[in-house]
């Protein structure tokens, strides 16, 4: 059995038939959230892409790269989003650097 | 999808030139297979089958297949090297049945149709003939290609016509990816050239209206949202405007097939169609209002089914034979390319549907 199948996500929507209310519920739930609001739907979808790559979700990225294509998202403004996420993943590593140097410092001051 | 085409798929002997083999392409595989249901089955379930015209409105004339450009994503397969343009002698006969339609609108389009010779001289006679209702659908390069085009602007306003233009993106590098190299900086400087007249500017009549489609295996995103970008971009970036963006779904046939076809996408691509499918798209798709009429006369539904050879299933398939009664008393011409105008919120000439 393969992990990672790309046609399984077509099969998103399935998991609807093994639990129909939680499927249905997290579906509304989920096209609510990419509707224009406060922030645009292209907006919504450089959020997705970024984060799509630090959960590192091959699904999510696959989706996200074609829906910020379609919404006519540059090479440039997608790598630059997948920066940022990158950096904030690396500051959420580094950032527990303090916490390693407070060890540090409270040990062998 | 990158535009290193020079020459048309029938110059360079492509199969796929062949329109019965990209219906072939269309017929088989997942769908001959039953993994995706036909176009015919799918509307079918909303009982939409026979698919069956509306009052005709509009007169679509294909003036020819020549083009000074050569797109990556061409349905016509147009470029320099095709022949195939109207004669004036056709242009009589359709000027006979612009005469005696129900359609308020004639809508040009090509190929580039003001390559063709009599282009200048249709549009006189339509008017006169009291078509007041043009639509030329202008790749904007050709204004800027030739001095003999210079004057283009001038011409539409003249006419009033409504300028439909193709323009990929609002940066030069996904524009030349697709439609060449220089396109972009030509565009740019055809659409000044129009605002110079009055096209496309704020309260303004005269009409200048851009179509988008998308540069690669994947579908358009929301027309209005792609609007606004596009007005941001263009206003802020060059100065330019333009009235309404048109985003247009390729549709599965000619260089868009082949390249679907070359760069393994073509499954994935008949997937995101059909899945896309809205049947309230299909109520209003183009077919059900428009007949469709090539540079040798023939009537097709569409000029998609234009470019793949299937003329009207009507015992009127030819201008000189032309009865508006017997030819709207007919169903719609389909395959699976036409699940590319039912997508999502629909496609046509005119962008959206539903």
């Amino acid at each position: 059995m393969a992990y990672y199948n790309e046609k399984d996500l077509r099969k998103f929507g399935q998991i609807t038939e093994w639990s129909e209310e939680l499927g249905t519920k997290f579906f509304d739930y989920y096209g609510k959230v990419f509707e224009e609001g406060a922030l645009t739907s292209r907006e919504k979808a450089l959020i997705a892409l970024a984060v799509a790559h630090t959960e590192q979700c091959p699904y999510c990225i696959d989706a996200y790269t074609t829906d910020t294509l379609k919404r006519g998202v540059t090479k440039a403004e997608m790598m630059e989003a997948i920066h940022v996420g990158a950096a904030i993943k690396s500051g959420a590593s580094l950032v527990h650097g303090v916490m390693m140097m407070n060890k540090v410092n409270k040990l062998d001051g | 999808m990158s535009n290193d085409i020079k020459q048309s798929l029938q110059k360079q002997g492509n199969a796929l030139a062949k329109t019965e083999h990209q219906l072939a392409v269309l017929k088989g595989g997942i769908f001959a297979s039953g993994e995706l249901p036909t176009f015919a089955q799918k509307i079918s379930e909303s009982a939409q089958l026979p698919l069956r015209p509306r009052k005709l409105e509009i007169l679509q004339i294909n003036l020819g297949y020549m083009c000074n450009q050569v797109c990556a994503h061409c349905h016509v397969d147009a470029g320099p090297d095709r022949k195939e343009i109207m004669t004036r002698d056709t242009m009589q006969i359709c000027l006979e049945v612009i005469k005696n339609t129900g359609a308020h609108t004639l809508d040009l389009t090509g190929g580039a149709p003001e390559m063709c010779p009599d282009f200048r001289w249709f549009v006189e006679e339509a008017s006169k003939a009291g078509i007041s209702d043009f639509i030329v659908r202008s790749n904007l390069t050709i204004i800027r290609a030739n001095p003999k085009y210079h004057d283009l602007p001038d011409f539409f306003k003249q006419y009033n016509i409504h300028v439909v233009s193709s323009m990929p993106h609002w940066t030069r590098g996904k524009t030349d990816k697709q439609r060449g190299a220089g396109v972009f900086d030509q565009s740019i400087e055809a659409l000044e050239q129009l605002n110079g007249v009055g096209y496309g500017m704020p309260g303004s009549t005269l009409r200048l209206d851009l179509v988008y489609n998308p540069s690669g295996a994947f579908l358009p995103g929301d027309q209005a949202s792609m609007e606004k970008e596009f007005k941001h971009a263009l206003r802020d970036d060059f100065g330019i405007y333009f009235h309404n963006l048109f985003a247009i779904t390729n549709l599965p046939i000619s260089r868009f097939l082949d390249y679907l076809i070359i760069s393994d996408n073509y499954e994935d691509y008949m997937y995101a169609l059909v899945e896309a499918f809205n049947p309230a798209a299909v109520a209003n798709v183009m077919c059900t209002n428009t007949i469709s009429v090539s540079w040798d006369g023939y009537l097709y539904d569409c000029d998609f089914n234009q470019m793949l050879g299937l003329k009207v299933a009507s015992k009127i398939q030819h201008l000189k034979d032309y009865n508006e009664d017997i030819l709207n008393d007919r169903d719609i011409v389909i395959s699976q390319h036409c699940y590319g105008c039912t997508a999502g919120a629909g496609s046509s000439c005119q962008g959206v549907v539903a």
